[in-house]
C-alpha cells in the first residue's frame, strides 16, 4: 500500500480525498486525514446559515459512514506539529508518529486579526470556525440580556458582508466598518460599491468606509471603536473578517519554501520544494497569489490527485476569480479583470439609481473582446457574459446589448444559443464541468435525463448558478439526436398541459383520478393536480368548489393565504367603480373581524387576518349585500382596471368605467393557465396603464385599440397591438378568441406574455388565427366562451348555500376553536402577522 | 418559534403509549388533510385512499412555523408520499418526515390506525 497522509479536513482537503477516491489506479493507496477541529469537514462557504437554524451536522460535507465505505481515516481534534522529511514521517500532538509516501498540506488559513489596540478584549471575535460562531452567538445573547443593540463587523470585503448578515440575523444591528474607500475592494469598482452600499444601508446595516480603527475603546469588553480622526463608534461586539492568514507554521518548522507573506510556494503540480509533499487550497502559494476561493482549492485537489496518481494534469496558468453571489439578498459579481483602464480598453457602465443597478463591461476598444465586468443588483446576465470573455467569444455590433439587451426589439438572449460555446467552456465553475462533457454523457448515452447529467458529472451541485445552462445543453443535446424533448406537466403525467387539455376534453373527464387512472401513474402531486383543476374548470366552468382536493391552498379555501396562515379576501369591485353603500359595508366588514385594510393595485379593497373559520361569516355579510368573490385567489381574471372615462373626464373619448365593468363581468371566474388582468383607457393618456395588462383597451377616434400579452411583474412587458378602431362587438369576438387560445394552448403558470413569446410565428400567426380564422375554428372558440360566460356563478355563494360545503372551513377536525399559533402585532393604525424569525 | 417545533417529535408505532382517538373516518377529508387538536399540539391527518393508507404528521411546517401542512396538497414523489406546504411549496415524506426538495429541516410524523371506522394517532404522552 502506498501511504497518503492529508494534513486538514476542510473542503478542500475533503475535496482531494473525493477527486482522489473517484480515479483509476487509487486501489494500491490508502488515505488517513488528520483535521485539528472536532467535526468532519463542513461547507465554511455557507457558513453564515448557521446563524440561520442550520445544525452543524447540516453542513457537513460527509458522513461517517463515508470515510470507512470508501477505505479512508479520518482523525479529528489531532494536530499535525511536525514533520520528518527524510524519514517521511509526522508527529502529531498526541505524539504519535506516521509514515507517509505522499504528504497533502491542506491546512487552509485562519483569520488575519490586524495588529490594533485592544483587540484582545472581550467581545471581540473572529469569524471563522463553527467554535467562532458559537462563541460569537453566545456573547450576543449575552449582551442583548443587557439592552446592547449595536455590533461592528470589521472587513467590508465578502466574508466581511457575510458576517454581518449573521450579526443582524443574531438581532445586532450591524455596523461595517471598512478601511478601503469601498465595499468589497477586491471585486468592485466604486460606482459599484456605492450602489451595493446603498441597497444594504435600506436594511439599516451601517456603512463605514475610508476608516482606520486606532484601539478598540472599553476596559475588560469592548465598548465601542476609535477611528482615526478621533470618531467614536459605540459598539458591544465586534467581529473580525479582514482577510485571511495561510496556516503555513507546519510547512515552516518543516523547512519547506515559504512566500514573504505567507504561504507554502507550489508549483503547476501543487509541489512544494519537497516533491513528495502537496500543498492545496488557502494555504497554497500559487503564481505568488494565495487564493481564497472554493473553485481554485478544487482545482488544486484535482491536480494533486492526478499528480500523486501519476496523471499529468497541471493547473492553470492564471486563475479565474470570477464570483456571483447574493450579499444579504443583493446580487453581486464580477469576472475577468473588473477595474482595468487604459488606452485600448473602454468600460460602458450602466446605473440606475431607482432600481439599484449597475453593470460594467470592460471591452477593448475594437469593440472586439470583453475582458472583466461588474454586476450589481441584477446579475442574470453573468453566466452569458461569463461565457463570453472566458471563451473569447465575439461580441454583438453594439458592445452594450450585452448589458443593457438588444433594443431592436428583436429581443432574446446576447448570447444566443448556449450550444454555440466551444466544448472546453467551462459551464459549472465550481465542479469545473465543460460543456463537451455534459454534451458527451448524453452522446455516449451514459445520460439520458438531466439529473443523470447531475448525478454523473456534478455539474449544478456547487452554488447552482449555471443550472439553466446546464438544462439547456441537455435539452439541446437531446434534441439533436433525435429524441422528443417535451415539457412534460411532472412525473405523474407523460403529457404537457394542451395534450392534457385535449386528453380531458375528448374523453370528457370529469374527476382528477379518472385523469390520473388512464394517463398517469402514482398518487398525483401539487404539480399537476392544480394543472387538471384548471383544465375542468376551464372545459365545464366547474367552479373550485366541484374539485376541493385537487385545487391549489388558495382555490380549496377561496382566499389568498398570507404570511401567519390566515387569510385576505376580496370582493369584486367590476371596473374599480363603488358605491359609497358597498365601501361601508367592506369597512363594517373590517371592524367587525378586526381585518388589516389595502386598497389593492387593482382597484380593490383587500382584507387581511380573516381566520379561516371566520372566512363563511364574513362572505355572508358580504353577499347578502351584494358582493360577489373577487377571485383573487385564482388563476383567474382578476380585476379589469380603468379611468374615470368620459362620464367625468375634460379628455375622455369614450366610457371607460362602464366597457371595463362590461368586461369584467364578461371573463369573471373563468379558469386559465395564469392569473389574468385587463385594462381600459379613456384615452391615449392611458390612466388605467392598459398596456401593462394581458389586455388592454385604448379609446381612439373611431373606436378602440386592443392590445394583449402585456404584464407588470417580474419581468414587466408592454401589450402589443392586436386590432385597431374597432368597435366595442370586435372588441369581445377578438377577445372571446384571444383567450380561448391562449387557454387551450398555454403552459401551466404561463401568462400571456410568454405565451405569446413562445408561439411559433408569434403575432402574425396569432393575427392570422384569431383575425383571419386560418384554422377555421373562431366559432368553436367563440361558442366555447359563450358557454364560459352563461354558466357563470359565484364560488362563495354556492358554499353559503350548501352547508356540506363549510366543512373544510375548520382549522380543526375534532374542535371549533381557531389556530391558537396565530398571533398579531400593530402596525402604524392597524395590525399585522407577528413576523418571521 | 424553536418551542414550537421542540413539541414535535417523531413517534415510531411501537413506542406509542398513548393511542387518541382523533375521531371518525368521515371527519376526514379523503387525499387531503384535517387537523387534529392533541393537548397543546396541532396534528395533520392524511387519508390516501388510493392507497388505502393513512398518515399523520405535525401540523407546522418547520420552515417558517405555520401551522398549515394540514391545508397543503397530497401527492407522491417517487411513489413516496408527501405533502406540500401551501406556504411556499416545500415538500415532505410523510413516510420518514424528511424534505423532499433537499432541504434540511424536516417534519416529525406519527403512527395512525384505523379501528373499524375510527381513527387513532399514537403518542408518547
Amino acid at each position: 500500500m502506498i501511504r497518503v497522509i492529508v494534513v486538514g479536513n476542510g473542503m478542500v482537503g475533503y475535496k482531494f480525498c473525493e477527486k482522489f477516491i473517484a480515479k483509476s489506479g487509487q486501489e494500491k493507496y490508502q488515505i488517513t486525514v488528520f483535521g485539528e477541529e472536532p467535526r468532519r469537514a463542513y461547507d465554511r462557504v455557507h457558513l453564515s446559515e448557521y446563524f440561520g437554524g442550520k445544525t452543524a451536522d447540516d453542513l457537513s460535507l460527509s458522513t461517517s459512514e463515508w470515510y470507512a465505505e470508501n477505505n479512508i481515516t479520518l482523525n479529528t481534534s489531532e494536530l499535525i506539529i511536525d514533520i520528518n522529511r527524510e524519514d517521511k514521517t509526522i508527529r502529531t500532538h498526541l505524539e504519535k508518529t506516521h509514515t507517509y509516501d505522499y504528504l497533502v498540506l491542506a491546512t487552509g488559513s485562519s483569520a488575519f486579526v490586524p495588529p490594533i489596540d485592544g483587540v484582545e478584549k472581550e467581545g471581540v471575535f473572529v469569524y471563522r470556525t463553527i467554535e467562532d460562531l458559537d462563541a460569537i452567538m453566545a456573547y450576543a445573547k449575552k449582551i442583548k440580556q443587557k439592552g446592547a443593540t449595536e455590533a461592528a463587523v470589521l472587513g467590508g470585503g465578502l466574508l466581511g458582508l457575510e458576517a454581518a448578515k449573521a450579526v443582524r440575523d443574531l438581532g445586532l444591528n450591524p455596523h461595517v466598518v471598512e478601511f478601503a474607500p469601498r465595499l468589497m475592494p477586491r471585486q468592485l469598482d466604486k460606482g459599484a460599491s456605492d450602489m451595493l452600499q446603498s441597497k444594504i444601508e435600506e436594511l439599516n446595516i451601517g456603512i463605514h468606509l475610508n476608516k482606520a480603527t486606532q484601539y478598540i475603546d472599553g476596559k475588560e469588553s469592548i465598548t465601542g471603536m476609535m477611528f482615526a480622526n478621533d470618531e467614536l463608534l459605540k459598539v458591544d461586539m465586534l467581529v473580525i473578517s479582514a482577510g485571511i492568514k495561510p496556516r503555513d507554521e507546519l510547512a515552516r518548522v518543516s523547512g519547506l519554501e515559504v512566500g514573504l507573506r505567507g504561504g507554502v510556494v507550489v508549483n503547476n503540480q501543487m509541489q512544494t520544494s519537497d516533491p513528495s509533499i502537496f500543498a492545496i487550497g488557502e494555504v497554497a502559494l500559487y503564481n505568488q497569489n494565495i487564493y481564497g476561493l472554493v473553485a481554485p482549492g478544487y482545482e488544486m485537489a484535482d491536480v494533486a490527485a492526478e499528480q500523486i496518481l501519476n496523471g499529468t494534469k497541471t493547473m492553470r496558468e492564471t486563475i479565474d476569480m470570477s464570483t456571483q453571489l447574493k450579499l444579504i439578498g443583493v446580487e453581486v459579481a464580477s469576472f475577468g479583470d473588473p477595474f482595468i483602464e487604459n488606452n485600448d480598453v473602454t468600460a460602458i457602465v450602466y446605473e440606475n439609481k431607482l432600481s439599484g443597478i449597475y453593470k460594467r463591461i470592460n471591452v477593448t476598444k475594437d469593440s472586439k473582446t470583453l475582458l472583466g465586468g461588474i454586476l450589481v443588483g441584477d446579475s442574470s446576465d453573468y453566466n452569458s457574459l461569463f461565457q463570453i470573455y472566458s471563451n473569447a467569444m465575439a461580441l454583438p455590433k453594439n458592445p452594450e446589448d450585452l448589458i443593457l439587451g438588444s433594443r431592436d426589439g428583436s429581443g432574446g438572449s446576447t448570447l444566443g444559443s448556449a450550444m454555440d460555446l466551444p466544448d472546453t467552456a467551462v459551464i459549472c465553475s465550481c465542479e469545473n464541468v465543460t460543456k463537451g462533457a455534459i454534451c458527451c454523457s448524453i452522446l455516449d448515452e451514459s445520460c439520458s435525463t438531466l439529473s443523470d447529467v447531475v448525478k454523473l458529472t456534478k455539474a449544478t451541485s456547487g452554488c447552482g448558478g449555471c443550472k439553466p445552462m446546464v438544462s439547456d445543453l441537455v435539452k439541446a443535446t437531446q434534441k439533436s439526436l433525435g429524441k422528443e424533448v417535451k415539457d412534460v406537466i411532472c412525473e405523474h403525467f407523460n403529457y404537457n398541459r394542451q395534450e392534457l387539455f385535449d386528453l380531458v376534453k375528448i374523453n370528457k373527464y370529469e374527476n382528477y383520478y379518472d385523469v390520473l387512472d388512464h394517463h398517469g401513474t402514482g398518487d398525483g402531486c401539487e404539480v399537476c393536480k392544480p394543472v387538471v383543476a384548471s383544465i375542468f374548470s376551464s372545459i365545464y366552468n366547474d367552479t373550485a368548489n366541484k374539485h376541493v382536493t385537487t385545487q391549489d391552498t388558495n382555490d380549496r379555501f377561496l382566499a389568498n393565504i398570507q404570511r401567519n396562515g390566515t387569510y385576505s379576501v376580496v370582493p369584486r369591485v367590476a371596473g374599480g367603480e363603488i358605491t359609497a353603500e358597498k365601501l361601508i359595508v367592506i369597512g363594517e366588514v373590517a371592524k367587525q373581524f378586526d381585518l388589516y385594510t389595502k386598497i389593492t393595485g387593482a382597484q380593490r379593497v383587500d382584507l387581511f387576518g380573516a381566520h379561516l373559520n371566520d372566512l363563511p361569516k364574513i362572505w355572508k355579510i358580504l353577499i347578502d349585500n351584494g358582493f360577489e368573490s373577487g377571485h383573487a385567489y385564482g388563476k383567474s381574471l382578476r380585476a379589469v382596471k380603468s379611468c374615470v372615462g368620459n362620464a367625468w373626464c375634460r379628455y375622455g373619448m369614450d366610457d371607460s368605467a362602464g366597457f371595463a365593468i362590461e368586461l369584467e363581468n364578461r371573463y369573471k371566474g373563468i379558469r386559465s393557465p395564469h392569473k389574468l388582468k385587463g385594462g381600459v383607457s379613456a384615452c391615449i393618456r392611458e390612466c388605467a396603464e392598459a398596456r401593462g395588462k394581458d389586455f388592454g383597451l385604448i379609446a381612439v377616434e373611431g373606436g378602440w385599440n386592443l392590445y394583449i400579452a402585456g404584464n407588470g411583474g417580474a419581468n414587466p412587458k408592454h401589450a402589443v397591438l392586436l386590432a385597431e378602431q374597432i368597435d366595442k362587438e370586435t372588441v369581445i369576438k377578438y377577445m372571446d378568441r384571444f383567450l380561448m387560445y391562449y387557454i387551450r394552448t398555454a403552459g401551466p403558470l404561463i401568462r400571456t406574455s410568454t405565451w405569446l413569446e413562445k408561439l411559433d410565428g408569434g403575432l402574425d400567426y396569432l393575427k392570422e388565427v384569431i383575425i383571419e380564422d386560418s384554422l377555421g375554428i373562431c366559432d368553436t372558440l367563440e361558442a366555447e366562451m359563450q358557454t364560459l360566460v352563461n354558466t357563470f356563478e359565484c364560488e362563495w355563494k354556492q358554499v353559503l348555500e350548501k352547508p356540506r360545503l363549510l366543512k373544510r372551513f375548520n382549522h380543526f377536525v375534532n374542535s371549533d376553536e381557531k389556530d391558537d399559533n396565530v398571533v398579531f402585532v400593530p402596525l402604524r393604525d392597524q395590525k399585522m402577522p407577528k413576523a418571521w424569525t | 418559534m424553536e418551542e414550537i417545533l421542540n413539541q414535535y417529535e417523531t413517534v415510531h408505532p411501537n413506542d406509542a403509549k398513548i393511542w387518541f382517538k382523533a375521531g371518525k373516518i368521515s371527519d376526514f377529508p379523503t387525499n387531503r388533510g384535517g387537523c387534529i387538536k392533541y393537548k397543546n399540539k396541532q396534528i395533520a391527518i392524511f387519508n390516501f385512499t388510493r392507497r388505502n393508507e393513512w398518515y399523520a404528521c405535525q401540523n407546522a411546517c418547520p420552515h417558517k412555523m405555520e401551522m398549515v401542512l394540514a391545508r397543503g396538497m397530497t401527492g407522491s414523489a417517487d411513489d413516496i408520499p408527501k405533502i406540500a406546504c401551501p406556504m411556499h411549496k416545500k415538500t415532505f415524506s410523510l413516510v420518514d418526515g424528511s424534505n423532499l426538495n433537499g432541504e434540511d429541516y424536516k417534519i416529525a410524523t406519527y403512527p395512525i390506525k384505523v379501528v373499524e371506522d375510527e381513527v387513532f394517532v399514537g403518542f408518547l404522552d
